[in-house]
């Protein structure tokens, strides 16, 4: 059985973009609620037709919402495991639900709140200690930037990649976050600024890096049929697919991935059966918002995802082929993780419902499939291709 | 002029304590006394996974623990130039490192290369392991750019 385009995003609701800290003294569940709230008012719902929850990276409280929201029953609520690299298979998750008869309006939510104190850049600078964690933790690896660089700097090595690529991630980023109102840096990046910045890790200077905020963003998703009468165009889900492969395994966490997946995002399996499910190729995709945590898992996912040859993504993307003008696959239409803002994979979603939708500030000219990404991370990761 | 060419420092003591379990204390056991050692299964012969209570080929929980020689190969690396906390303040530069390691059949050691001009780094050059003797009585095995 297909899940395929049986089910639709039916709505999307956000709080602002916080700059990291300022979010308080709301609470996460109090802002997880609002984006749910303003959600089902854009499909033109009500809370209490809510049915069923599909979280990941540890999610919310279920009766937490239920009973700050006042739903009535719930029949479904269900995670998918690991952290941001499921975000995306949250919607597959809600999509099977819906399918398969188990919910008819399933929510997802996800909201980022750094707590006082700490942020996500250092965060394992502070992680309880395990026997398993000890194999890290001695290296001084104090922020997932310092894992993601050793994996950038093999694929320099493997493919001759240049940090001229990295630039051009964040400088394409930049370019559409200009136009979009809730960016945090509409400010234009140049070349020479890229690499004026300062070193954080070789070979990632400060524009490889994501923002960090807070945020807190649903999506409601229904039967395809119901979507037909309420408020939004419909957009479609085409096919999710969140696991992936042993070899990519812990990925960051153990650093044991074979050459083959090393310098990769991890997504190369996930992309097959996307597509496969779908009956489209990479050349049938419009726009694809990729999670962008760190500029060179941009240039690791084009390959993943078949926009180029694996090895060939540096080349690839200095061409300017993610540009919004002129590039042959527009890539984070809104500014990605690096210029707009970072909710976990959210605000690509966000940004891909609305290029469905037609409504997007950088609207791709006609475009009807979008692809959005989950992070490469820990297994799963999680890709989606959703429809017009 | 030229700047001088800076030589890896080391990550402060402070960001790591150790927590073991019974598949990965003799590994920290073995540190302790300066030897590096390697999870092997006695029931298929495979290099198992560091800290994993079956090996991942046949399923036996058989473990014997292989002594290393201490060389690897250097599979990549990042250079931490910015204190991202204030206990890195004094540390930076240092080198995380990812690094194969010589009889492990493939597997490798996340750990650090210190006393290397920077300029010395390159994916592939070979290292050897080098003893960080703590106060707290554990011992961490980090590299250094073999002759």
């Amino acid at each position: 059985m297909s899940i395929s385009n049986k089910t639709a995003i039916v709505g999307v609701g956000a709080t602002p973009y916080y700059r990291r800290g300022e979010s308080h003294p709301q609470t996460m569940n109090e802002m997880g609620c609002k984006a749910i709230i303003a959600a089902v008012q854009d499909a033109g719902l009500n809370v209490r037709d809510i049915n069923g929850f599909a979280y990941y990276s540890g999610g919310f409280d279920t009766p937490a919402l239920m009973e700050t929201l006042g739903i009535p029953e719930v029949r479904y609520s269900a995670m998918v495991t690991s952290g941001g690299g499921g975000s995306v298979g949250a919607v597959g998750l809600a999509a099977s639900a819906i399918v398969a008869g188990m919910a008819d309006t399933m929510v997802v939510v996800f909201c980022m709140q750094q707590p006082a104190g700490k942020r996500y850049g250092s965060i394992m600078s502070r992680v309880e200690p395990t026997p398993d964690k000890a194999f890290y933790t001695s290296s001084g690896l104090v922020g997932p930037g310092h894992f993601f660089a050793m994996l950038a700097r093999r694929h320099m090595h493997l493919y001759g990649t240049r940090r001229e690529a990295f630039a051009e991630v964040a400088m394409s980023g930049r370019l559409n976050a200009m136009t979009r109102p809730e960016a945090r840096f509409r400010t234009e990046l140049t070349l020479e600024e890229y690499f004026k910045a300062p070193m954080i890790a070789d070979p990632l200077c400060r524009y490889d890096f994501c923002l960090e905020n807070d945020i807190a963003i649903a999506v409601v998703l229904t039967s395809a049929e119901r979507a037909r009468d309420l408020r939004q165009k419909p957009v479609y889900v085409m096919a999710a697919e969140h696991g992936g492969r042993r070899e990519w395994g812990r990925a960051i966490a153990s650093m044991n991935m074979p050459e083959a997946y090393f310098a990769s995002g991890g997504h190369a399996s996930v992309a097959q059966h996307l597509y496969r499910d779908a009956g489209i190729t990479p050349a049938d995709v419009d726009v694809a918002e990729i999670y962008d945590h760190f500029s060179p898992m941009v240039v690791m996912q084009l390959e993943d995802y078949g926009f180029c040859e694996r090895g060939e993504g540096g080349a690839f993307v200095e061409a300017g082929n993610i540009r919004y003008r002129g590039g042959s696959i527009p890539v984070n239409t809104h500014g990605g993780n690096l210029s707009e803002a970072y909710a976990v994979g959210m605000t690509h979603l966000r940004e891909a419902v609305e290029q469905m939708r037609g409504t997007a500030v950088n609207q791709v000219d006609g475009a009807e499939i979008a692809l959005v990404t989950g992070g490469p991370a820990s297994l799963p990761v999680s890709g989606l291709l959703l429809r017009r | 002029m030229t700047e001088p060419v800076l030589v890896s420092k080391a990550p402060p003591d402070s960001l790591f304590e150790l927590a073991t379990d019974q598949w990965t204390e003799p590994y920290w056991q073995a540190a302790r006394e300066h030897r590096l050692v390697w999870p092997t299964c006695t029931a298929c012969g495979a290099a198992r996974e560091l800290g994993a209570p079956f090996c991942h080929h046949c399923l036996s929980q058989d473990i014997a623990w292989k002594p290393l020689s201490g060389r690897g190969t250097l599979y990549s690396y990042t250079v931490v130039r910015f204190p991202l906390i204030e206990a890195m303040n004094d540390c930076v530069p240092y080198v995380p490192a990812v690094v194969e390691l010589e009889g492990a059949g493939g597997h490798r050691l996340i750990s650090n290369v210190v006393g290397a001009p920077l300029d010395a780094l390159r994916v592939g050059a070979a290292v050897e392991v080098s003893w960080h003797d703590r106060a707290d009585g554990v011992t961490v095995a980090r590299f250094v750019l073999a002759e």
